[in-house]
């Protein structure tokens, strides 16, 4: 069976092979900076086993790893990786045209193909994909897949395989990281019981006989707890646990699924507002080498308001049919 | 109640603001809030690494870049800017409400990981939007080109953010619906996913039509900007 923990490693390995160029070339941070993630992801499995066999020492060493890359981050410095240039490749894409589209293509319509019809698939009659990890094994596959047809096609030579991946780990930087101690920031946040706190001082605040107050609460507090946790899924549970639930649900009595429903999309509202969903709105400002960390954000605002507005008069007119 | 911890928060806020490495400014807050709430630095330790390890799969994406670098330095993005520039009804606008409506319709299927910021805009929506953006300023001076380039780049990831957002909460069998779901469940009310999922669907209309509009809107801004910048020059160089 193909278990995510393989793509892991691959990762890991691709994450060495990014540090060690950077190593050649001096870029002493840089290099430790990939060389401390390849280990953090190499041991994921080890550490989390540990865990729940109630060894926290492995998780703790982990945590040094984290603590490691935060101080490692801002010495980080741009670096230069050196594309081909530009004459050559448009040289190269007149020769291949089209052809270039295909593994580029084969990426997504590989995992399409997994996410569709992976869990039919038998090797020696057993299940080849885990069902819970379809999708992510499927977008693994599919990247080795596109690896194989791109340097097939392009002939390029072995060493640049991996000089043109770190040239795009690298100019990823730092903002890679970003989601995972996000989550792990999230974690904090729920066994310090911050959204607890904040959930009843909510509650303390709001006129609860209005059923339009209570909707602004919990609307408006899904969009204020995402754009400070940077996560929808993180806000949900503690705003309708702490607002949705009592005030909307019990008090005055709507349809607990068109709470549940339009809170949740209230949040992604605010999810698309917040430079703390990285992988979102800052990962994409390095991987399209966008000059302000806010480009993403200001072109989402202006879609992401007027929904909110239209959520929040949904949730008021369906809630109480 | 223990409020202290919320301090974490106000550090988030004010890192952000002030433009510190956000990673340091995050996993600080992490440590400042944990010690405030009456953790142990080892036990601090121990959540931050176990937190961080269960969400390795954030990173996967990192997977598809070996393909596309290789393919970036056989000419794939001047390639697809190429292309672009010789289909003329392909307009930045129709580029952009096809990529939304399609990647809500895939995202709607719980098929989320099949298109994304790695996947497929940088490699092809991005270089794309360039190119019909490109052609659709012609004459304007070199440093409002690189703006509208910029712009278009932004707005197709932000297109494929809201594409995959107000899609995927349509989805019963995985993310959203099933959090909710399990929530209700533990608080003793049990719903169907379809039931859920269901709601989600006149968000998921409206979303397509506004930022539909927006993108219509924007493309209408851009092409005037460059027409203004045309203006510019000959004013300076008549």
């Amino acid at each position: 069976m193909l278990h995510l923990e393989w793509a892991y490693a691959a990762l890991a390995l691709l994450l060495i092979g990014t540090a060690w160029l950077n190593l050649r070339q001096h870029h002493w941070a840089q290099a430790a900076f990939w060389a401390v993630l390849a280990a953090l992801f190499a041991s994921g499995n080890w550490v989390l086993r540990a865990q729940q066999s109630g060894d926290a020492r492995p998780a703790q060493i982990a945590g040094i790893g984290v603590l490691a890359l935060a101080l490692l981050a801002p010495v980080m410095r741009r670096v230069d990786a050196g594309e081909a240039p530009p004459r050559l490749r448009q040289l190269r894409a007149g020769v291949l045209g089209h052809w270039l589209f295909m593994p580029a293509l084969l990426i997504p319509g590989v995992t399409l193909l997994i996410a569709l019809f992976g869990a039919d698939l038998r090797w020696h009659g057993a299940t080849l994909f885990v069902a819970s990890q379809q999708t992510l094994m499927g977008l693994s596959v599919a990247s080795l897949i596109a690896l194989l047809a791109a340097w097939r096609l392009t002939r390029a030579p072995a060493g640049a395989v991996l000089h043109e991946s770190r040239r795009l780990i690298d100019t990823l930087g730092w903002a890679a990281l970003l989601p995972l101690v996000l989550a792990a920031l999230g974690g904090v946040f729920e066994a310090a019981g911050v959204g607890r706190v904040l959930a009843t001082l909510v509650g303390d605040v709001i006129p609860t006989a209005s059923f339009a107050a209570c909707v602004l609460a919990y609307g408006l507090g899904m969009v204020v707890f995402t754009l400070i946790m940077g996560n929808a899924f993180a806000a949900f549970p503690v705003l309708t646990a702490g607002v949705g639930l009592p005030l909307l649900v019990r008090l005055h009595g709507a349809d607990p699924a068109v709470v549940g429903s339009l809170g949740m999309l209230c949040g992604y509202c605010g999810t698309l507002l917040t430079p703390m969903a990285a992988n979102f709105n800052i990962v994409p400002v390095a991987l399209l080498e966008l000059k302000s960390p806010w480009s993403v954000i200001r072109a989402q605002w202006p879609t992401a308001l007027p929904l909110l507005v239209f959520n929040l008069f949904a949730l008021y007119l369906l809630a109480m049919r | 109640m223990n409020m202290w911890p919320l301090l974490g928060v106000a550090l988030v806020v004010l890192g952000f603001a002030r433009r510190w490495n956000p990673v340091l400014v995050v996993v600080s807050a992490g440590v400042l809030s944990g010690l405030l709430a009456g953790y142990s630095f080892a036990q601090i330790l121990a959540l931050l690494g176990n937190s961080f390890e269960s969400s390795r799969a954030l990173l996967l994406y990192v997977l598809t870049l070996p393909a596309i670098g290789l393919l970036e330095r056989a000419g794939l993005r001047e390639h697809a800017q190429h292309w672009i520039e010789h289909l003329h009804g392909l307009t930045l606008s129709r580029l952009l409400i096809g990529y939304l409506g399609l990647r809500q319709i895939l995202s709607m299927l719980g098929l989320t990981n099949v298109a994304g910021q790695a996947q497929t805009v940088r490699p092809l929506l991005a270089p794309m939007a360039e190119a019909a953006a490109t052609r659709e300023s012609p004459g304007a001076d070199a440093a409002t080109a690189a703006q509208i380039r910029e712009q278009a780049r932004a707005l197709a990831a932000a297109t494929d953010n809201i594409g995959l957002f107000f899609g995927e909460d349509v989805f019963i069998a995985l993310g959203a619906v099933l959090l909710i779901r399990g929530f209700y469940v533990s608080q003793g009310i049990d719903l169907q996913p379809l039931h859920i999922a269901l709601w989600a669907l006149p968000t998921a209309i409206a979303a397509f039509v506004i930022h539909a509009m927006r993108v219509q809107l924007a493309t209408r801004a851009m092409a005037r900007r460059a027409r203004a910048a045309q203006t510019d020059d000959d004013h300076v160089a008549p």
